[in-house]
Formats: structure tokens, C-alpha cells, sequence
């Protein structure tokens, strides 16, 4: 029978695409384990150094004793321009994802839905040049500051939240808003305290994605939150940022800095393990307590 | 009888700890159309997806015992192998939605690379006729399969079973989905493939069995009652569970 | 509004009770519900507004370059702060030129990994790998650029640039002394960075296509492969296509890897090894530079095309992957 002269030969291609594509995955998986090993490698000593986290950054010097401390003004700068950030755009991400999805106004829902996609692709260094822009000509004396640092994230948190928030606003089933309709509920309390609450992993998953997406963002900040390696002083001067110090670290010609830059990169990295983990948990006995929405 | 073509030994299929069907044995005999039936549960299906190895490609299920294809053990052979000698045509019609008629006709073909034109075109026209559906499409062979009748499309989805020359065709409820017409002309159908295929047939339809199967099999939560020629199972039943079935107390 | 009037459950109570407002009224006549009607329209629409003002003042900060070079700003080979000349085309090159490579490396890569994860891998392995995915997909741009400066760059410099430059030097794409800074290091890591967006979307995708369409194929003899190719990515094949456009768009728009790998030269790169420059680099370096409103503006003029291409990327993409996951394999006439 002719067909069978051919099927070695397909069984032996569908063997060698199984081994290339395997071959594909390792390939995509080692920068993984090569920067979690780097990191480690590199910045593992510093890391756990008694006052890594309590100093401020030591200025660049090339003898062999020097400081690799110091960034404590830093993981508070991220904190409070993250915190600010979130602030901001929880509120306003969750309420313009309620009035697409449960108000429907002539179309306006589906134009904040498809703006807020499109916002998500608007790359998060032109957040950073229209904030910059806006407070240059209006505002010099605040461009740089937590606040437009906080401005700039919320522009690149909010469409997140807005999305994540409708999804999960679009699965809460029907049937549970017109409960609350037939009970004589009012339309506002249905919605936060009902619907709202039944969407709750969803909503926090799609929270947590965009702290833990601006926590990491140096790109908005290089024209807005500015440079710092002091304490935080003011909420309208320029502030300390760990991506910001990774970046200015990574550039620089003196080994010590670079090994902060090392080491602000292994906590960056646990930081976003743990919350991710954490978040992970805790959502999924938001969902088990729920009874599985 | 005629010789037997397709031997089901002692077979119990497991889906995870859970056995579909025990102990089933029946022995399928060539050029003839045999049909299985039995009420919902009763294991009819994943009996015949065991046939073609279709019973495997879903997680943690286990196969025991032996289905001889003229006395090979198709658990020893390759699966891919066995699947070109013994066909399937499914439940509800499943035609590759991305292609159009004569491509999802010629798929087989092209696994083995690339025949000629003329070899390919051939084929395709020869599996369409035997599927009596040549005649409705021979005017748009490349339109998208989708674009057929329900009742067409289970046709093409037996030309396309029957382009890979298969020596055994398996049909799981082949007409379920479809309307009495087209359930009509795939019977037909069935009854003139049988001179070249050996073909098993489950249906839910007794009367469906009556009209076109030489041999029916009863199963009942999971174990073969009977088999035998129709007109004896249908009119002579040797079990009470048989007799209960084909008078109607229950199923 | 729409909303749907509330139904008044009084019937049980006694009649010496004050009585609620009437069955009818809608609810959108009382105060709380209108204020929270009001509050979630007007957010809604600051949201659109957003949109509208980062185009607005973007375009608003180009006027002076606008002004100043007209449309010969796209075209213009001359970047020169000192003279205030300044023509954008090295870094739309540099844009385009690393992203397509960047494509060109992560695409295959990031397809057998999705075509392996959803066919071939043993099922213990794909949930953990999915999510070694995504944890690839969380780590920042800046920890790209460390670990591209002191893990890739090095080895670019040293075995990879004077390979290739040994046994492809005869295409002229990799003249000049390789010193790991340059366009080439920079699509790598772009091209890493791009991999676990255009995986996941290609994953969901194939792993979307119905089992029925699988078990067509198989029932005829098919092997993993030839099921794949024949009942697989044809189905999938717009989400996958979205997908990679997706990736696309990140890849246009990525900062701080980037900067910190391509050399940060402001001319037209000569080979693929030599430094140039993106619009988003471009910008990371240059927008504070004060060197006079004519440069700043010129930067944010560049911003504006980039800001152009994104979206436009972005918005084929999700149309194209929003209608496969929506329902619907690629290309059906319904």
C-alpha cells in the first residue's frame, strides 16, 4: 500500500517538531532562571546587608571598601508615588469600568471600554512626555514631583483597572442584579455592595497587576517624579524610585553602584514574586469563600 | 456470517477508576453493517472510541483486553496507523471550518504529501460520490465546508473518512443532528457503503438499527447483552434486559 | 438612562407604617442614585478625556518643530541640538529596524513554545511553565536593560557579534568593531521581552480550538504535528496573528531596555552592529537635555509619530485577537 512507504517519515517529523518546539520552550524559560540567578549572584550579598534598606545611596567610588548600601529613600520613594498612584486610579478605574458596564448610556460605555483599551498600548514613556509636557508650560515648579510621578503612573494604571474591572464585572451573572432590583435595593448600593463585591477577585487581580506594572515602570518617571537619592521631603519635589536607581546604578562606572543597582534589582524582583504569590492566594479564598464566582 | 473483520476481546475501558464498559467481547464481521444500542449510559459510546484508539486522546483513561483488526491488536500497533484503517465520523458534524469542501475531503491525502493534482482530484471526486454528495457540490468544490446544510456536512465528513481508504468505518450516532431527510439519505448511504467498508454503527434509534444494521449488539450500563443478526435480536430475543429494551419499558 | 424601574415589597406591612415611595418611581429620581450616576459619568468620561488630552498636548508641545521643519521632520537625516536642526527619520529607523528583528527572533521562538505547551508537553509540566510565562512577562524594563548591560552584552561582544560577523559578514549587516552596545543587543533583549505576550496569546489561542476540530484530524491518521498544522493554527490563526502584532506593539514602544543597550548614537545605523537610536530612547535621553524649546519640541514631535504608530498597531491587534477569543476560528463565513 503506498501510503505507508511515507509514515516513518511523518512519524519521525512529528517526533523532531515535538523535540525543536520543547527546544523553544528552554529557550524561552533560561533568561528566567539567568536573571533570577544573576540577580542573586550579583546582589545577594548586598541584599542582606544589615542597613541596605535604611540608608540612602552611597555615592559612586571605586575603592575596594566601599559602600554598597543604601536604598532605603528609594523603596520609600516607590512606595509613596505607587501608593499616590494607586490612590488615584482604583477610584477612578473602577467607577468608569462601572458606568460601561452597568449604565448604558447610548454608546458612551462601549467609547470608554474601546478608550480605555487603546490606552493600554499608548507606550509608558509618552505618559511620562505628556505629563512633562502639560506641567512644563502650566506648572514648571512642580513638573518634577511625587505628584506628577503619581499623575503620570495613574495614566498608565487606570485603563488597566478599567478593563480588569469590566471583565470581571461582565461575569457576575445578571440574575443577581435583578435580585437586587426586586428586593427595592437602590441602584448605587446594588452595584457597589453587590455586584461590585461578587467581583472582587477580578477586580483585585486586575489592581495588583497594575501596582505591581507601575512599581516597576521607570520609563513615566524619568520626566516626572525626576532623580533623588535623598529622603523623602515633599511631596512636590522630585523623589527616589527603585527603577529610576536601577537605571541611574546600571550606567554607572563605579562597581559599587552597580552592585546597589544588583541588589535593588533582587528586592525589586522578590517584591513583585511575593505580591504576585501573596495576591494569588488571597484571591483565590476571596473566590473559595465566594463559592466559586 | 462473513468472516470477521474487527474482534472486540474481553475489552474494559476505565475513564480515571471509573470502568465505561466490562468485560465486552463481540466478534464484527466484514462488508456488514452492525449496529449498537442501548439506553443513555450505557457505554455504546466509549465502546466505539476504543475501536479507533479515540477512547485515549482524553486524560487518565485505561483500556484492558484486546480489539483485533484481522487478528492484529490494535493496542500494539500505532495509533496512527490504526486510525487510517479504521474511520470515524462523529455525533455532530466536524468539518475543518478553516477549509473549503475539497480540501477538507483531500486532508488525508495531503498527510502523505503532496499527490498530484490529478491524483488528488480523483480521489476527492470518487470519496464524494461514494458519500452521495458529489452531485451537490460538484458546482462549488472550494467553497468553505462550513457553508453546507448540516446533513451535507456529515456527508463530507464521510467522503473525507472514506478518502483515506479505510478498511473499517466507525460512526458514533451519525445522524442525531440531523433532520429526517438528511437522516434518510445518510441511511442510504449506509446501506450501499457496506459492499466495500465494514462498518459499526451506534444509534439511539432501534428503529434506525432495524432498518440498516445486518448485526445489532445490546449493551446495557456497560456490558454487552446481546449480539446477533437484527431480524433474531429484534424479533427472537435471547435476554429478558433485550426484549425489556425493544418493547419500550425503558430507555 | 435605562435603568430598570425597582419594584416596590411592601405588600407584608402593616398599614400603620409610612408607606415608601411609590411603586413606580424610578430610581433615578432619588438623589443617591443620581449623584452615583453623575460621579460614574463623569469619571467614565475623564477617561475618554484623558485620551483626548495626552493627543492634545502632545501635539501642542510639537508646534514649534511642526512649525519649524513641516513634514521634512519625518524625512530629515540631521539631528543636531547644536545647530537646531532636527529631522527624526534615524530614530524611526531605529524604531522599526529592532522591532522587526526583534519579531523576527521572538516569533518562532514564542510559536513552538505555545505549540509545544499545548500538543506535546506532559500535562504536569504546562501549568507551571505557563506560569514561568508570565512571571517573564512581570519582570520590569529596567531589570531587562541591568542584565542585558552585564549578562548579554558581554557575551554578544565577545562570542556571538565576532561569530557572525565572521561567517555573515559577506551581507554587510555586521560592519564595524563589535562593542555589544548596539542595535543588534538591543533587538535580542527586545526580542526576549517580547516572547511571553506573543506566547501566552498564542497559547490561549491554540488551546482554544475545539476538540472536536482535533478529533477530526486525528481519526484520520494524523500524527501531533500534522494535527496541529491542519486543525490548530489554521483555527487559531487570527488570535496568533494578533498576538504577534500585539507584540509588535510593545516592542515599538519599549524605553528602558532599549536605552540602555542600543548605544544611544542620533544617526542612521550603518550595520547592525553599530549604536543608534529609538524613538523611545530618543526621548529617555534626550527630553530634559535643555537645549532650547526647539529641541524639546522636536522631541515631543517624535513622540507624536510614535505615539501614532503604537496605536495603530495596538488597535489591529485587538481586533484581531478580541474576534477569536470572542468565538469564531480564523476567517469563517458565517
Amino acid at each position: 500500500m503506498r501510503k505507508f512507504d511515507r509514515y516513518a517519515r511523518r512519524k519521525l517529523l512529528s517526533r523532531i517538531i515535538a523535540v525543536l518546539t520543547g527546544l523553544c520552550v528552554i529557550a524561552v524559560l533560561y533568561p528566567l532562571v539567568s536573571i533570577v540567578y544573576e540577580s542573586f549572584a550579583l546582589g545577594g550579598a548586598v541584599l542582606f546587608q544589615a542597613q541596605f534598606l535604611t540608608t540612602q545611596a552611597p555615592n559612586g567610588c571605586s575603592v575596594i571598601a566601599c559602600q554598597t548600601v543604601g536604598i532605603g529613600p528609594a523603596v520609600q520613594g516607590t512606595l509613596i508615588v505607587v501608593g499616590l498612584a494607586a490612590g488615584i486610579s482604583v477610584p477612578v478605574g473602577v467607577l468608569a469600568a462601572i458606568f460601561a458596564s452597568e449604565y448604558r448610556v447610548r454608546g458612551l460605555g462601549r467609547a470608554v471600554s474601546f478608550t480605555a483599551d487603546v490606552l493600554t498600548g499608548v507606550p509608558s514613556i509618552i505618559m511620562g512626555a505628556f505629563i512633562y509636557g502639560y506641567f512644563v508650560i502650566y506648572d514648571p515648579q512642580i513638573a518634577l514631583s511625587f505628584y506628577t510621578g503619581a499623575l503620570a503612573l495613574s495614566a498608565i494604571m487606570i485603563p488597566i483597572v478599567v478593563r480588569t474591572t469590566e471583565e470581571a464585572l461582565r461575569v457576575v451573572p445578571n440574575s443577581v442584579r435583578e435580585a437586587a432590583m426586586a428586593l427595592g435595593i437602590s441602584k448605587w448600593k446594588a452595584t457597589l455592595r453587590i455586584v461590585l463585591v461578587a467581583s472582587l477577585p477580578g477586580v483585585a487581580t486586575g489592581v495588583l497587576l497594575a501596582v505591581m506594572r507601575a512599581a516597576g515602570e521607570a520609563a513615566p518617571l524619568l520626566f516626572t517624579l525626576g532623580y533623588s537619592t535623598l529622603w523623602f521631603t515633599s511631596l512636590s519635589h522630585p523623589g527616589a524610585n527603585l527603577p529610576i536607581l536601577i537605571y541611574t546604578f546600571a550606567l554607572s562606572e563605579y562597581s559599587n553602584q552597580v552592585k546597589v543597582a544588583w541588589g535593588a534589582t533582587l528586592f525589586l524582583l522578590i517584591l513583585i514574586l511575593v505580591v504576585n504569590v501573596v495576591s494569588r492566594l488571597m484571591i483565590h479564598r476571596m473566590r473559595v469563600r465566594m463559592g466559586g464566582i | 456470517m462473513n468472516p470477521t473483520k474487527l474482534k472486540v476481546d474481553h475489552l474494559t475501558a476505565y475513564y480515571s477508576e471509573k470502568a465505561a464498559i466490562t468485560d465486552v467481547s463481540i466478534e464484527f464481521p466484514e462488508r456488514a453493517v452492525s449496529a449498537i444500542i442501548g439506553p443513555s449510559g450505557c457505554g455504546k459510546s466509549t465502546l466505539i472510541r476504543c475501536l479507533n484508539r479515540m477512547h485515549e486522546t482524553v486524560v487518565r483513561t485505561r483500556v484492558e483486553g484486546q480489539v483485533l483488526l484481522d487478528s492484529e491488536d490494535i493496542y500494539q500497533l500505532d495509533p496512527v496507523r490504526v486510525r487510517r484503517r479504521i474511520g470515524m465520523v462523529f455525533q455532530k458534524p466536524n468539518p475543518f471550518v478553516t477549509m473549503s469542501i475539497y480540501n477538507n475531503v483531500s486532508a488525508a491525502l495531503r498527510f502523505n504529501g503532496r499527490p498530484s493534482r490529478e491524483e488528488t482530484d480523483r480521489q476527492v471526486v470518487r470519496s464524494l460520490q461514494q458519500a452521495a454528495l458529489w452531485d451537490e457540490v460538484k458546482e462549488r468544490i472550494d467553497a468553505p465546508a462550513v457553508s453546507l446544510s448540516g446533513g451535507q456536512q456529515q456527508r463530507l465528513c464521510i467522503a473525507r473518512a472514506l478518502a483515506a481508504e479505510p478498511e473499517v468505518l466507525l460512526m458514533d450516532e451519525p445522524c442525531s443532528a440531523l433532520d429526517p431527510i438528511a437522516t434518510a439519505k445518510i441511511e442510504d448511504l449506509i446501506k450501499q457503503l457496506k459492499t466495500e467498508y465494514t462498518l459499526v454503527i451506534v444509534t439511539h434509534n432501534m428503529q434506525q438499527a432495524a432498518r440498516v444494521a445486518d448485526y445489532t449488539a445490546f449493551m446495557y450500563l456497560g456490558k454487552l447483552i446481546e449480539f446477533g443478526p437484527t431480524e433474531e435480536l429484534f424479533e427472537r430475543p435471547k435476554d429478558s434486559l433485550t426484549e425489556a429494551y425493544i418493547t419500550g419499558r425503558f430507555g | 438612562m435605562d435603568s430598570p424601574t425597582s419594584s416596590n415589597s411592601s405588600s407584608s406591612r402593616s398599614p400603620a407604617m409610612a408607606p415608601r415611595a411609590p411603586a413606580r418611581s424610578r430610581p433615578a429620581s432619588r438623589w443617591p442614585d443620581r449623584v452615583f450616576f453623575g460621579l460614574a459619568t463623569a469619571v467614565g468620561l475623564s477617561v475618554i478625556g484623558l485620551a483626548v488630552a495626552i493627543v492634545v498636548i502632545i501635539v501642542y508641545g510639537s508646534r514649534y518643530s511642526f512649525q519649524a521643519f513641516g513634514f521634512s521632520f519625518l524625512w530629515g537625516t540631521v539631528w543636531s541640538p547644536t545647530t537646531d536642526v532636527f529631522g527624526v527619520v534615524f530614530a524611526v529607523v531605529g524604531t522599526l529596524v529592532t522591532s522587526a528583528i526583534a519579531l523576527l527572533i521572538a516569533v518562532p521562538l514564542a510559536l513552538g513554545s505555545a505549540i509545544y505547551l499545548t500538543t506535546h508537553a506532559p500535562r504536569w509540566l504546562r501549568g507551571p511553565a505557563g506560569t514561568a510565562i508570565e512571571l517573564l512577562a512581570a519582570v520590569p524594563s529596567v531589570i531587562y536593560g541591568l542584565w542585558g548591560i552585564y549578562v548579554v552584552h558581554p557575551y554578544m561582544q565577545t562570542t556571538i557579534e565576532p561569530g557572525l560577523k565572521e561567517y555573515l559578514g559577506f551581507t554587510g549587516l555586521f560592519d564595524g568593531t563589535p562593542i555589544g552596545l548596539d542595535v543588534l543587543t538591543a533587538s535580542v533583549v527586545l526580542a526576549i521581552m517580547i516572547i511571553p505576550t506573543i506566547c501566552a496569546i498564542s497559547r490561549d489561542t491554540l488551546a482554544a480550538v475545539p476538540q472536536a476540530q482535533k478529533e477530526a484530524a486525528l481519526s484520520l491518521g494524523a500524527t501531533d504535528w500534522e494535527t496541529t498544522r491542519v486543525a490548530m493554527i489554521p483555527y487559531a490563526r487570527s488570535g496568533i496573528v494578533g498576538g504577534i502584532i500585539l507584540g509588535l506593539g510593545r516592542a515599538l514602544g519599549e524605553t528602558m531596555a532599549v536605552t540602555m543597550l542600543i548605544g544611544n548614537v542620533d544617526r542612521i545605523p550603518t550595520s547592525l552592529l553599530s549604536g543608534g537610536q529609538t524613538i523611545a530612547s530618543l526621548i529617555a535621553t534626550e527630553l530634559l537635555s535643555n537645549s532650547g524649546p526647539l529641541q524639546e519640541s522636536a522631541i515631543l514631535e517624535a513622540g507624536l509619530i510614535l505615539l501614532v504608530i503604537a496605536l495603530t498597531v495596538n488597535v489591529i491587534a485587538r481586533l484581531l485577537v478580541w474576534r477569536v477569543l470572542k468565538g469564531g476560528g480564523g476567517g469563517i463565513v458565517e
